[in-house]
């Protein structure tokens, strides 16, 4: 074997060795991501089905917050405020989790993934008031402006139609 | 008197406000019928259509009469109705809306009125700000868009009418109705929220309320407005007219 | 003419670790104190809601013009072909970009949300006169850049004026952005003034070249390389056109206001009752920045001192960032005239003049753009043959006997 030959294969045995490495290394426990007030349905979870808004939840919000902020629309379909009122929920302790501490919902999973964002610089990181955490069909203060009948089936277009500021 | 009368679109909105709150607890459970009365639904941007703005006769205003502030301070979160900003001097600390006491040297004559962003159609603010986080939304309210500004500050130096302040801290527990945090500018901005609900500012309200009648708001645009009709009946002035900026905000007696 | 050498400074000798060690301190010490900024707030620093630019400004504004006007000296040696001055160009060209950078590290660096540079950089409102300097900052880096190809490549010789008048152009403009970001604004009494981007041409002009002068006097003498009289001699008499120039314009600025009714007060305010903006005004811009470092530059006997002309020089600095102190804060402490003629009073310091208490961080920030610029200057010099082997007059001049 040619001392190039050697070396090659050093190379390949070195960069195996660090490829298998993370597989070794102890995988950290996957977020506890504290479970919402309420879902329009198991399926459908709340506003857009679940595995869609993990993926796309940024871009959800990123344009609520341009048509929002820029433009006046106000529909409250992804609205930050709607998501913290449901997703950040009280701590053993009664209080509020803060975003930044693990049981609060943004933060369980962005400190996970080690991805920073800035919302809460700004926005506030818990609900403003006590009764903020409401049923979807809550009547005080409507998410969806939605009404849960036995009789009527939720369909998807409907929930669509009702979370972006239509009628029923 | 005609003033009074002509109250009567303001009065509307300020009506609608309240029967929109109520509305949801008189038909749940089920159907809310949450805007059913709204002029601009929820999924339309505002219009270039209505130009919002507000008149105020400074004759009405009382001098150490500080309603509008409190209210402002209570629907945005700052000032005596937050505990944030506790580590800002007292120049530091931010100010949406100030009473500003004038007197006339020669005569001595005092006058009292509200200052505050004069949602100008020509903003300095706006032409100033490199990333274009200071804006003028369609319907002629100018905000700042604390997503994409900086902090520069740069808007603070060419507002005419220092309606600007910035955070110097990290703040906790803001109002919905008006994210704010360290680093970035933040001024009055009309109470969109209200506005875009059929409401109508904090201050206007708060003025209202307590009979001060002092302050105006309404489309600049609509003629039959109240706040057009007592503009063509009475005038209306704007602070540094000079400027050319074509205020939103406009003054009686001054 | 002999041709010019240039080489790269040994750069082992302790006196140059000594150097690096200094500066490499400041700048820690300027990163420690933007972090501190950053992570309490703007709270902890003297700026407030009415004096919103502090000193982080004055440095970095200072910084920005003296970088355009820095390459003032290679402008003309290759857009008026001036022969002598050709084994300065890449040095002048190299100090530029260094100032430039430390300037801009200043004012990135004070931003309320420095994190967002991207956004800066990537989203612009054409109207804004900030978002027009920062593609002319980009701009200049590039620009400049080229040029010192142009210059230290001899195949890109034919390159060199065209690429050298380029950039000539761009370091107008430049200034020019620099100045309008306060002749633009119409709100403040002491600003709004389209002389402002004349002014800060000229003010570039002298700041740009006393530090270039500065940088030389002492790269040479550490590298003991030597720098002829008649060459020092024609920089340092440039140096005083310069200062007379700025002081022209500061003139000319003064007497528009005082002849205007409307601007009374805020002339009375920076020429006799200001305090420490009239202080700042009378005896660090006019006297210390100006009239002494005149005298020192032009006395038949002074003037043939090169300590005492680098004292000029050092003044200079000094009366720029005071003339800086006097625009940039001056004009934000005197009060705003909402209703001009009357009595304004309020919770926000309407009608009062505006109270501002720098504190250290500012400072240590601001000297960071210092020695930002400075430490590349040392560094380039030590990597690249940015310093001609000789400044003899000699060697600089044919025509020199």
């Amino acid at each position: 074997m040619s001392l190039g030959q050697l070396r090659q294969k050093i190379v390949i045995a070195a960069v195996g060795l660090l490829l298998a490495l993370p597989l070794h290394a102890g995988e950290p426990a996957s977020p506890v991501v504290p479970k919402a007030k309420a879902k329009a349905t198991e399926k459908y979870g709340c506003v857009e089905p679940v595995s869609k808004m993990r993926k796309n939840h940024m871009e959800f919000l990123l344009h609520q917050r341009d048509d929002t902020m820029r433009r006046g629309i106000r529909t409250k379909k992804f609205s930050l405020v709607e998501c913290v009122n449901c997703h950040v929920t009280p701590k053993k302790d009664g209080s509020y989790a803060r975003f930044g501490e693990s049981e609060h919902f943004c933060s369980s999973c962005h400190n996970y993934a080690a991805v920073k964002i800035d919302c809460f610089d700004c926005h506030r990181d818990t609900p403003e008031n006590s009764n903020a955490r409401h049923t979807l069909n809550d009547e005080t203060s409507p998410h969806h402006t939605i009404a849960f009948k036995e009789n009527d089936p939720l369909t998807t277009k409907k929930l669509d139609n009702v979370t972006s500021g239509g009628t029923e | 008197m005609k003033k009074n009368e002509s109250y009567t679109d303001q009065a509307r909105r300020q009506f609608i406000s309240k029967v929109v709150a109520g509305a949801g607890l008189a038909v749940a459970p089920g159907v809310v019928l949450h805007q059913v009365a709204q002029a601009k639904p929820a999924d339309q941007p505002a219009s270039n259509k209505v130009r919002w703005g507000i008149l105020i006769n400074t004759n009405k205003c009382a001098t150490g009469c500080t309603d509008c502030v409190s209210a402002c301070q209570e629907e945005h979160a700052w000032g005596a109705a937050s505990e944030n900003e506790a580590h800002s001097s007292k120049l530091q600390k931010a100010q949406w809306i100030r009473k500003v006491k004038v007197t006339d040297k020669q005569t001595g004559y005092v006058m009292s009125l509200p200052m505050m962003c004069q949602h100008c159609k020509n903003p300095p603010c706006v032409d100033v700000c490199p990333t274009g986080a200071s804006m003028k939304r369609a319907d002629g309210i100018v905000l700042v868009d604390r997503h994409i500004c900086i902090g520069c500050r740069y808007c603070m130096l060419a507002c005419p009418y220092k309606a600007r302040s910035f955070i110097h801290e990290e703040l906790h527990d803001q109002s919905v109705n008006a994210p704010r945090g360290m680093g970035t500018v933040e001024a009055c901005n009309m109470c969109v929220k209200r506005v875009d609900n059929d409401g109508i500012p904090a201050c206007v309200e708060a003025c209202n309320q307590a009979e001060h009648n002092a302050m105006l708001f309404g489309d600049l645009k609509d003629p039959n407005s109240d706040i057009s009709i007592e503009l063509k009946q009475h005038g209306g002035e704007q602070i540094r007219e000079d400027l050319g900026l074509d205020t939103g905000v406009r003054y009686q007696g001054i | 003419m002999k041709k010019i050498h240039f080489s790269e400074i040994e750069g082992r000798s302790s006196g140059y670790l000594v150097l690096l060690g200094i500066l490499g301190a400041i700048v820690l010490v300027s990163l420690g104190s933007a972090f501190y900024m950053e992570h309490n707030g703007h709270h902890v620093t003297g700026m407030n809601n009415q004096i919103a630019w502090g000193i982080p400004h004055v440095f970095a504004v200072f910084l920005i013009v003296a970088a355009s006007g820095a390459l003032n000296v290679a402008s003309i040696s290759s857009v008026f072909n001036k022969t002598a001055y050709k084994p300065l160009a890449p040095m002048s060209a190299l100090l530029s970009i260094a100032l430039l950078a430390g300037g801009l590290m200043i004012l990135v660096l004070d931003l309320g949300r420095p994190d967002r540079l991207i956004v800066a950089m990537t989203i612009y409102n054409f109207k804004s006169i900030f978002a027009w300097n920062m593609i002319l900052y980009n701009g200049f880096f590039a620009i400049v850049i080229v040029y010192i190809w142009m210059l230290m490549d001899r195949r890109m010789e034919k390159y060199k004026k065209p690429v050298g008048f380029a950039a000539f152009i761009w370091r107008l403009t430049l200034t020019t952005g620099t100045g309008s970001i306060f002749g633009f604004i119409v709100a403040r009494q002491a600003l709004d003034a389209a002389i402002m981007a004349p002014m800060f041409i000229v003010m570039s002009f002298s700041f740009g070249l006393a530090i270039f002068l500065l940088v030389m006097m002492a790269a040479c003498s550490w590298s003991n390389r030597p720098f002829g009289d008649a060459l020092f001699g024609r920089l340092k008499n440039l140096l005083g056109v310069f200062v007379a120039g700025v002081l022209y314009f500061v003139i000319a600025y003064h007497l528009t206001n005082l002849y205007a009714a409307e601007h009374h007060g805020v002339e009375k305010f920076i020429l006799s009752d200001g305090g420490i903006y009239t202080q700042m005004f009378w005896i660090g811009q006019i006297i210390l920045g100006s009239l002494v470092p005149l005298a020192l530059f032009y006395h038949p006997s002074w003037g043939k001192s090169r300590a005492l002309v680098g004292l000029g020089a050092v003044l200079v600095i000094l009366g720029g960032l005071a003339q800086m102190y006097v625009i940039i804060i001056g004009s934000q402490a005197y009060p705003l005239v909402l209703f001009p003629g009357k009595v304004v009073e309020s919770s926000f310091s309407d009608g009062i003049v505006n109270t501002y208490n720098p504190t250290f961080a500012e400072f240590g920030l601001g000297l960071g753009g210092f020695a930002v610029a400075l430490i590349i200057v040392a560094l380039a010099v030590k990597i690249l043959r940015f310093m001609p082997v000789s400044l003899a007059d000699a060697d600089v001049d044919p025509h020199h006997k």
